[in-house]
């Protein structure tokens, strides 16, 4: 027996690309833009959103023949704070300097429509093996868009990777920097995710027509 | 004036939308009309005004280290911080919904315009990242936290009442096929937040101009000063001159 049947395939596939949930479903907007100045920290955003994303999803997926419907929303809310009060002491504990640089941005993991739109879309309606793969695909889907944001606006903005300098030196005029090559400060600058994303969107829709909106 | 100050601050400056990104997903899904994003501005406005001194008033008395100290000596080690995303959440969630409960009793009108918005604004993250800056920009009093909820909830408001207006304009232009919708207000939203940008000057510039005419003021004095005992020396001379 398959261990993923070819239904099942789908929740993780669709979200990656033509069922994103950046680009396509407008989730989880807000801490995709606003950390993806290094791509260390998109990284770290994305691997913590996998954790309470998936976790979550079984979670409320055992749960959902017990939860009255009226207190659905505090009830996932109360889910989700828990998964992301461990996350957030799991980084002070490990990463203490990062999670200073994601501060709030932790906590706000808890409000990330992403993860309400899936339990209330998904997890309410559907067994805990099957929501466990959807979470675990959209989560993979939102990484994918973090990690290029993060990716590029490093690139561009300091000329590193990860913290390596791929570019050369700017001090020491070594690599690009020798022949009169300048990082673009403004990629740093918060404003410039927006613009990246944007621009995603564009060459996704370019390509995949049918996603083209009306107006 | 303090007041003043973050008031202002918290509208432009550090503008939720512009300069935080928080609240982006309402933001975009509310945005294609004038008059529902100025439903959902007001309601973001009255729960941010409600939440932040609610929870300042949890993180000073219960959720701080030392916070407990009131209840005697022995609760004053504590440190609940930890539990601050799940008190904050919890706060928002059950506000939102007696908020909901108080308006649809007493003023019917106001929930018909307001109504369907509150239960979206639980998981705007928004509020809860208003509650969150609140608590890590450690804001001393309770009347600052209240300026600063409202302060934050109407440069969302700005915000998203100027993306609605323009977002009914750009309907008549011929914006290119791939761009439509979701990517052209993506575009539009980062452009306006270059310009917002440029309110970063306003109380950073104000200050720098305040500190130098002080140290210019402060030389001058001395110099007059200076001055004052060099003309007392001449005097002193010329009466020493004068008496001779």
């Amino acid at each position: 027996m398959a261990l993923i049947s070819k239904k099942d395939a789908a929740l993780i596939k669709d979200p990656f690309l033509d069922n994103n949930p950046i680009t396509i479903q407008v989730l989880g907007i807000c801490s995709a833009l606003a950390i993806t100045a290094e791509l260390k920290a998109s990284i770290v955003m994305s691997v913590s959103v996998l954790f309470v994303l998936g976790l979550g999803n079984v979670v409320i997926s055992l749960m959902r023949n017990i939860i009255p419907s009226k207190i659905r929303i505090i009830v996932q809310l109360i889910v989700v704070a828990t998964l992301v009060i461990i996350v957030d002491l799991v980084l002070k504990a490990f990463a203490y300097e990062l999670s200073k640089t994601l501060s709030v941005f932790v906590g706000l993991i808890i409000t990330n429509c992403i993860i309400m739109g899936r339990f209330e879309a998904f997890a309410l309606g559907n067994g805990p093996w099957r929501s466990f793969l959807d979470g675990i695909g959209n989560a993979v889907g939102y990484a994918v868009i973090l990690i290029a944001v993060g990716f590029f606006r490093e690139l561009l903005g300091s000329g590193t990777l990860l913290g390596f300098k791929v570019l050369g030196d700017p001090i020491e005029k070594t690599g690009l920097y020798a022949i009169g090559y300048e990082n673009n400060g403004f990629m740093l600058l918060s404003p410039m995710a927006l613009i990246v994303v944007g621009i995603i969107i564009w060459i996704q829709r370019t390509k995949n027509t049918s996603l083209i909106e009306e107006n | 004036m303090e007041h003043i100050e973050l008031f202002f601050k918290s509208i432009f400056i550090d503008n939720m939308v512009f300069a935080t990104f928080l609240g982006m997903c309402s933001y975009l899904a509310v945005s294609k009309k004038v008059s529902t994003a100025v439903g959902l501005g007001a309601a973001v406005i009255f729960v941010l005004a409600v939440t932040v001194p609610l929870n300042w008033l949890l993180d000073q008395y219960i959720l701080q280290e030392g916070a407990l100290s009131w209840l005697g000596e022995d609760y004053a080690q504590y440190d609940l911080s930890f539990l601050s995303f799940i008190m904050f959440i919890a706060t928002i969630a059950t506000m939102v919904q007696l908020v909901e409960i108080i308006v649809e009793k007493f003023s019917p009108s106001l929930y018909n315009s307001l109504g369907i918005f509150l239960p979206l604004i639980a998981v705007n993250c928004a509020i809860l990242g208003g509650s969150l800056f609140m608590q890590s920009r450690e804001i001393p009093s309770l009347g600052l936290a209240l300026t600063y909820g409202v302060g934050s909830g109407i440069g969302w408001f700005l915000a998203i009442l100027a993306i609605a207006a323009i977002r009914e304009k750009i309907r008549y232009s011929s914006v290119p096929p791939a761009l439509r919708g979701l990517g052209i207000t993506f575009i539009i939203t980062g452009l306006m937040a270059i310009g917002f940008m440029s309110f970063g000057g306003m109380l950073t510039g104000g200050d720098e101009k305040k500190e130098e005419p002080k140290t210019e003021e402060a030389k001058v004095e001395v110099q007059k000063e200076l001055n004052k005992e060099e003309d007392a020396k001449i005097v002193a001379e010329n009466t020493n001159l004068n008496n001779n």
